[in-house]
């Protein structure tokens, strides 16, 4: 009966285009303008690592001021210093431990025809590739040793190896950043995580990094981080004195792969900062903290109030869409009385043609829907030419392409509810003595 | 094949009752070709719609086909009209938008036949109408006695036992309705059982029997109905109650 129905659907919408186009457009662009803000709102508030998101840690101590916390109510701060950075790298209690910032160098090009320029980089430990599973083209990353004698090697993302080597493989090769040379150890193949998780502070939407160098290396070099500088007293003159201050700067992610790995990190993270205590240093009281990747996006409102309020506003539009198909398909409906009465005459039951009329609502709702989608894809567009920061989420996968035709069938068959119960209540009596 | 004893149907609103039917009895025996008369307003219509399921009555008792109708459900009433009962209107009502085919095969559908029963089932009796080489034209191009065939042709494909004809004429032009009453007598020689409204007293008078309705009541009605003689040998015989 599903295929007799069906037909019948699409016998029906045929018979009155313009109306059908008014209820397809109707439910399209209520469908396009909640998918758009939905899509930018899932992919900001997605899992960007969902196989091990519950392992991968933020690592917060709460150094901050007596007489204020860093973000009220209670909040530590969200990076730490370099202080903490090396105590925790040489105590090395993680599985994977990684301190890292970002750095901004000059890259000169050996290439006379590139001219030099300013490039995005990243100063860290080796245990963040391991950490992260940014995924190798060429080579691979530095090992412990090199982390170790502040080598000069890097590993380059996929888009400067293309500019600067024409996508081959460079490995071996030097690249010359902030005057130094650095040998290619690696190149990434094309990584760009949606939401950059493990440096929010300096823009979750960001793109990915141009290369990678050691930890080590660039505070050798002493080369000050690109990103946010937090400090709640002044620090002494001097790269050694901002080294020592209590300025939170550096971002330290670990790997647990157990809760009680979990619980034992966290343990020796409080006895550290008890250590500290005693020497006068983490005046507040202990409040050190280990969100994984999915606390740690919310903690830090990745997604943002706005944009819950926007989708809020989008779904409210999608109802007044709805609305308007409402009326739209109870006039269509009506209009059908005649011929619903017929049908109850020759033996429909009330129940067949409420499932008919039901499907030829889906119709209308599969029809918007895949419409709807195109309107999504070009809302989409205009997201990323307004906003650049929201590139790599503004965007459409499988899940929202599903739930936009999943949304509108549904919504449509919502709005196909009451006039198809309007329909069925028909007395098929009086519509045929009307004939 | 349909029996209606002290049968009543009064419609209310807030401020009036209106008995349509009252003290109503009828038996109607299978193979029997009833004509209903009466002027306008006296619930030959009502009648009509009952004896189809189409409305439910106020009182009294009604069986269709030695089913006892009180106190079914919706769904149960349509699917006893589905299989039992078939409708031919003054208006065709035929659905405009759909070719002669996709018209009678509207009560197959909702009767679950498989796809290869309806298309002979359809090829039959629009064949039987002498419409199948119209098969997928569409109600507009067709003249009004040829729309009535179709319809009759729709009413007939199920096989239904009991066939209610409301003016089935009402709407054709002499020779027109001719050639449909023609056809009806016909589909009764063959052992459906027919009530036919009509205003008409020449086509009333072509049934076997008549019952006249006034004011909701059956008033008068030929005692010694005269059966036709079923070519599939039905040989009921024929009361009024």
């Amino acid at each position: 009966m599903f295929a007799y129905y069906l037909q019948l659907g699409l016998h029906s919408l045929k018979r009155n285009p313009l109306l059908t186009a008014l209820m397809i457009f109707g439910i399209a662009l209520g469908i396009g303008t909640s998918m758009t803000s939905l899509s930018v709102f899932y992919l900001m508030g997605s899992d960007p690592i969902p196989w091990k998101s519950d392992k991968l840690h933020a690592v917060q101590l709460d150094n901050w001021s007596k007489e204020e916390p860093y973000r009220p109510p209670n909040e530590p701060p969200d990076q730490v210093t370099y202080l903490e950075a090396k105590a925790l790298m040489e105590a090395g209690k993680a599985d994977l431990q990684a301190a890292m910032y970002k750095v901004v160098w000059p890259l000169q090009p050996d290439n006379a025809e590139i001219k030099p320029f300013s490039s995005l980089g990243r100063a860290t430990f080796k245990d963040f590739f391991a950490m992260f599973e940014p995924p190798f083209k060429y080579g691979n990353a530095w090992d412990a040793a090199q982390d170790n004698e502040h080598a000069r090697v890097t590993v380059l993302s996929s888009a400067l190896n293309e500019k600067l080597f024409g996508g081959q493989d460079s490995t071996g090769k030097k690249v010359r950043l902030n005057e130094i040379e650095y040998t290619i150890l690696g190149v990434l193949d094309k990584w760009q995580p949606r939401v950059k998780y493990y440096d929010l502070t300096n823009g979750a939407f960001n793109d990915a990094e141009e290369y990678y160098v050691p930890f080590t290396t660039a505070i050798e070099l002493q080369t000050q981080g690109s990103g946010n500088n937090s400090c709640w007293e002044s620090s002494k003159p001097g790269w050694d004195g901002y080294l020592a201050s209590d300025c939170v700067w550096i971002q330290f992610w670990v790997q647990l792969n157990s809760q009680a790995r979990e619980d034992e990190y966290m343990t020796f993270l409080n006895n550290y900062v008890n250590e500290q205590k005693k020497l006068g240093r983490f005046p507040r009281p202990l409040n050190n903290r280990l969100p994984d990747v999915n606390e740690w996006i919310e903690a830090q409102g990745v997604v943002s109030r706005d944009a819950q309020i926007q989708v809020g506003l989008s779904f409210a539009f999608l109802i007044v869409c709805l609305v308007n198909t409402i009326g739209l398909l109870l006039a269509k409906f009506m209009r059908k009385s005649s011929e619903i009465g017929l049908r109850r005459a020759l033996g429909a039951t009330r129940s067949q043609l409420f499932t008919q009329h039901l499907v030829e609502a889906g119709v209308i709702g599969i029809s918007g829907g895949l419409i709807g989608l195109v309107l999504t894809w070009l809302g989409l567009m205009a997201v990323r030419a307004l906003y650049a920061d929201l590139n790599n989420v503004a965007r459409l996968d499988w899940v929202m392409v599903l739930t936009a035709i999943g949304l509108s069938v549904a919504a449509a068959v919502l709005a196909g509810l009451f006039p198809t119960w309007k329909a069925c209540r028909i007395t098929p009596a009086v519509q045929l003595k009307t004939q | 094949m349909l029996k209606m004893n002290h049968l009543s149907k009064v419609y209310r609103t807030h401020l009036i009752e209106t008995h349509a039917l009252r003290d109503f009895s009828i038996h109607v025996r299978e193979g029997e070709f009833v004509a209903v008369t009466g002027p306008s307003g006296s619930g030959k219509t009502t009648f009509l719609n009952i004896a189809g399921l189409l409305e439910e009555f106020s009182g009294g008792e009604f069986w269709v086909d030695g089913v006892d109708v009180r106190g079914m459900n919706d769904d149960q009433r349509s699917r006893l009209r589905n299989e039992k009962i078939g409708f031919i209107f003054q208006g065709f009502n035929l659905i405009p938008d759909l070719n002669l085919f996709d018209n009678v095969d509207v009560p197959l559908r909702y009767r679950g036949f498989s796809a290869a029963d309806r298309k002979r089932r359809i090829e039959e009796t629009l064949s039987r109408v002498g419409l199948a080489s119209r098969m997928k034209h569409y109600p507009a191009e067709l003249s009004g006695g040829q729309q009535q065939r179709v319809a009759i042709a729709r009413a007939l494909a199920g096989s239904p036992r009991l066939l209610l004809a409301d003016e089935p004429t009402g709407n054709l032009d002499s020779l027109m309705a001719r050639g449909v009453m023609e056809l009806l007598e016909e589909i009764n020689r063959q052992g459906t059982t027919i009530i036919m409204v009509t205003h008409d007293p020449e086509l009333a008078a072509r049934a076997q029997r008549n019952v006249h309705v006034i004011d909701g009541q059956v008033t008068d009605f030929e005692s010694e109905p005269q059966l036709r003689v079923p070519a599939a040998g039905n040989d009921a015989n024929v009361a009024i109650a």
